[in-house]
């Protein structure tokens, strides 16, 4: 991989390029798919490809491709140097300077490599058996897929920047179908690990099945605003949108609601918010991010303040302060841009059953839908579709759907009252580990 | 076509697909290559070039479909691919029928957008940004931006279909920020075909000025209001809520698995007899349409709802073979590195006879959603979402005032059947559509729509 990297960076420089990096990845994948006691498809897949970023002053241009033959590569490279050209030109925009890089051992499970496919075939049937035997209720499977991927990346530059690592991935989750006397219910289970090792196929299994039948007969909560306790799949996806909203671009371009507030109080202080690229556990994990910066722990918001924004090199020369290395790339397909890694949301003290004696009367909400549609994240308003149960006296209630939650983002961080002792890994919103979080209030809006 | 895929090489690979059985194998080559830029800060940038080529090879054999894809176009990988499907298969050997080409006519390019001069396409986006500029003092932030891209398809199966498709798409896309004192509001449109660069030879700009007048209008937005009440939907894009709340649930995978609340429905009333609709993967020019399926099979007219009764299920090959009943066209695929799933193309309501004033007008008070984000349903349960991108509230009979932040909500029998207007006013917008991880481009369309009763969730409460 770093030889065809390095490559890329020699066709670049020969194309014209005063400034040159190449991105390389080569992986493996599978995915089991499987769906009334049979598998229903099983994938096999092998991938790879470069992308070029070549600079010609302060213009760069971007291109990528998968001919890694010799003429191949050269050929991305003149297209990487063609692009730079329509660019304008941007000061910001220059190479990063290499930097050491620490290794991160743990990212490569060998469970991956050592697992057949019908070994991953046999765990994605449990976890349709399990939903389907954890209660009569449970009448279906909607599907159950297994994945997993083994990824060797490399980065090289003109700049001196050179790395490569291997990690691996792997998850399985569910969508189990629930009969009521009014209709269907769906309840998602889901578990990620680096390899397979590491599921739990009956814990999946009966977590699709238990929030399946836990939606049966729910109706609509009365409109009011209350307090609001979100599970930990859906905390996830509020702070992935609010790790979006702290991206340098976004501040800089003014398109943040975080935009000018470096340093001041955004949130209360039940709120600790933290990037951390180095996180064995965290499926955003390397050694260096997409730009061959090294990864690193930043701290976002702690002590209710706002303490950074996340960086790239472009944004960072902007303001002439240090890359958090925040370049993320999805692939070679996607050039370099400021995202999170892993989002950290602080642990707590309270239980759970301390967290709803708290909300008292409220609504804990165990998913939400339209978050790509229903939240603008220039100015932080959201209002998006939930579902979960009522609580009354500090219990769990009847179940409650088609209705929404709304607010803004800032508000929503000010409001929070507290933060849940049990932290979980969610793939939603990016990866991001957190606990339950009770919200002290917010509009909910449904009959 | 053939350039991307020898017949003889298709037929190799095959035949290799078939060596340890299966009922069915197909080999899915594809080149694709596109270019896409934007402008930020009045800043051309993300100048983007991507070229990519592969192919997908797939067996069916029982209930069970065996997949393997690989990047480039080499014959030597494509066999390995053919290989590596077939490996779990465990039966006789099969051999494929002999292939005959077929080929279908790609939907005309007047102007290839590669042949276009890169400065051309710089130009045009500094046109968008220089418009929306000048819509006000109020637009402080606008990003525009340009995507061309070019997909050659090849098709082959056992069954001896060799087919293929030229596929050539432009989208731009414009969002307007306009801050007036603490308060800033957004507005953002899109303009694409399945055309070439002759689509931007109108006033490409036009989206600039509207994504700016969206945005300016909402600066005197207040909150949107909460709960049940009449919404009149847009036209156009508006569609999107028949694409989410019935299309979805008209995909033959959902319905074979019980996961749709159209089971069983066919020929039952679902609307008001006012109501008809259609999905079209033939519609010329439109972002949606194609000439052959990802599966060979001619894309077509299908009538879903007729009068109200559903009329229609959406199919790829599996399904329909499953359910005893010709493929629909339906058969999409993201790329050679995904397998075909029941998609719908361009979906719509077709014009009605109300006139968006009097759909108004009869209103006490009211919704009225010009233009969605987007939206989301869970085709099992019927629920859905949408978000509102640009709302006004209707008070006796008139739009009032702008809203800001409003989602709908509901549950998509009782809100399809409780249109109860659908307008003269019919036009098409696009869309990309996420389903089980694959993109696709759809088109969605309708006149102005009048649901009699859904859920408004703001936050004003």
């Amino acid at each position: 991989m770093s030889a065809i990297a390095g490559r890329g960076v020699e066709a670049a420089l020969a194309a014209g390029a005063g400034e040159a990096e190449a991105f390389a990845s080569r992986d493996s994948g599978r995915e089991v798919r499987v769906h009334g006691g049979e598998v229903e498809s099983l994938t096999a897949a092998t991938q790879g490809g470069v992308g070029i970023r070549a600079w010609i002053g302060d213009r760069v241009g971007y291109a990528y491709g998968t001919d890694l033959s010799e003429g191949g590569v050269g050929a991305i490279a003149a297209r990487a140097a063609e692009a730079a050209a329509i660019a304008d030109e941007d000061a910001a925009a220059t190479p990063p300077a290499p930097a050491a890089i620490e290794a991160l051992p743990g990212l490569s499970d060998p469970s991956v490599a050592a697992w057949t496919t019908a070994r991953a075939a046999e765990l994605a049937l449990s976890v349709e058996r399990t939903a389907l035997a954890a209660e009569r209720r449970v009448v279906g499977v909607e599907q159950v897929v297994y994945a997993d991927s083994a990824e060797r990346v490399a980065i090289a530059s003109s700049a001196g920047v050179a790395g490569e690592y291997e990690s691996s991935d792997c998850f399985a989750y569910l969508q189990a179908l629930a009969e009521g006397d009014e209709g269907r219910e769906t309840g998602l289970g889901f578990g990620l690990a680096r390899g397979p090792e590491d599921l739990d196929p009956e814990a999946i299994g009966r977590e699709g099945a238990s929030r399946a039948i836990a939606m049966i007969g729910a109706s609509k909560p009365a409109s009011r605003s209350c307090p609001v306790l979100l599970d930990q799949t859906v905390a996830a996806s509020f702070a992935g949108l609010i790790g979006g909203a702290l991206g340098a671009n976004a501040v800089q371009r003014g398109r943040s609601p975080f935009a000018e507030r470096l340093g001041e109080e955004v949130a209360s202080g039940a709120l600790v918010l933290h990037d951390d690229g180095r996180d064995p556990a965290g499926s955003a994990s390397a050694p260096f991010d997409g730009e061959g910066v090294p990864r690193r722990r930043t701290a976002l918001i702690e002590g209710g303040r706002l303490r950074a924004f996340l960086h790239d090199t472009y944004t960072a020369n902007r303001e002439g302060v240090e890359s958090t290395g925040n370049a993320v790339r999805t692939g070679y397909r996607s050039q370099p841009r400021v995202a999170t890694s892993n989002l950290i949301v602080g642990s707590g003290t309270a239980s759970f059953e301390e967290l709803l004696a708290a909300a008292g009367d409220g609504v804990f909400v165990t998913d939400v839908a339209g978050l790509h549609s229903g939240v603008n994240p220039v100015t932080g308003v959201f209002s998006v579709g939930a579902s979960g149960r009522a609580i009354r006296a500090g219990e769990l209630a009847e179940p409650l759907r088609e209705f929404t939650i709304a607010g803004d983002l800032v508000a929503m961080l000010g409001s929070v009252r507290a933060a849940g002792a049990e932290p979980r890994w969610v793939p939603f919103g990016g990866s991001v580990r957190t606990p339950p979080v009770l919200i002290g209030a917010m509009a909910v809006s449904g009959s | 076509m053939s350039e991307l895929l020898e017949p003889a090489v298709a037929e190799r690979v095959l035949a290799r697909a078939l060596a340890n059985g299966g009922r069915f194998a197909e080999v899915f080559a594809e080149r694709r290559h596109g270019l896409s830029t934007s402008i930020d800060e009045s800043r051309i940038e993300a100048v983007q070039s991507g070229a990519e080529e592969g192919a997908g090879v797939r067996v069916v054999d029982g209930a069970t479909t065996y997949f393997a894809h690989v990047d480039g176009l080499d014959p030597a990988d494509l066999e390995r691919a053919a290989g590596e499907a077939a490996a779990a298969v465990r039966g006789e050997r099969r051999e494929p029928r002999a292939l005959e080409a077929v080929a279908p006519t790609p939907l005309p390019i007047e102007r290839r957008p590669e042949e276009v001069p890169a400065e051309r396409k710089a130009a045009l986006l500094r046109e968008l940004d220089e418009r929306a500029r000048t819509q006000g003092g109020e637009i402080v932030q606008f990003t525009s931006s340009y995507a061309e891209a070019r997909r050659q398809v090849t098709v082959a199966n056992s069954e001896g279909l060799l087919s293929g498709d030229d596929r050539t798409r432009v989208r731009i896309g414009a969002q307007a920020v306009a801050r007036r004192g603490d308060a800033v509001e957004t507005g953002a449109e899109t303009l694409g075909g399945h055309r070439g660069f002759e689509l931007l030879e109108d006033d490409p700009g036009a989206i600039a000025e509207q994504a700016a007048r969206k945005a300016l209008t909402l600066l005197d937005a207040g909150p949107a209001p909460s709960g049940s009440m009449p919404v009149v939907v847009g036209g156009g894009f508006g569609g999107v809520l028949f694409h989410e709340m019935t299309g979805h649930g008209l995909e033959a995978d959902h319905i074979q698995k019980g996961a749709s609340v159209y089971v069983g429905k066919l020929g039952e009333p679902v609307a008001q007899p006012l109501l008809n609709a259609y999905d079209d993967g033939r519609l010329p020019g439109e972002w949606g349409s194609d000439a052959i399926d990802d599966e060979g099979a001619p894309t077509q007219k299908t009538q879903v709802i007729e009068e109200g009764r559903l009329s229609a299920y959406l199919y790829d090959r599996l399904t329909a073979e499953r359910d005893g009943v010709a493929p629909t066209g339906n058969g999409r695929r993201e790329s050679f590195r995904h397998l075909p799933i029941p998609r719908m193309t361009n979906t719509y309501i077709a014009p009605g006879e109300a006139t968006p004033e009097a759909m108004i007008a009869e209103l006490e008070r009211g919704f009225y959603a010009v233009s969605f984000a987007g939206g989301q349903v869970d085709p099992a349960t019927g629920d859905f979402v949408f978000g509102v991108s640009e709302g006004y509230l209707i008070e006796a009979g008139r739009v009032t005032r702008p809203c800001r932040g409003a989602t709908l909500i509901g549950n998509c029998l009782e809100a399809l059947m409780a249109i109860d207007a659908v307008g003269d006013d019919f036009f098409m917008k696009t869309g990309i559509c996420g389903k089980g991880g694959q993109k696709a481009p759809v088109g969605t369309g309708q006149g102005h729509v009048r649901v009699g009763a859904m859920t408004v969730g703001g936050t004003e409460v």
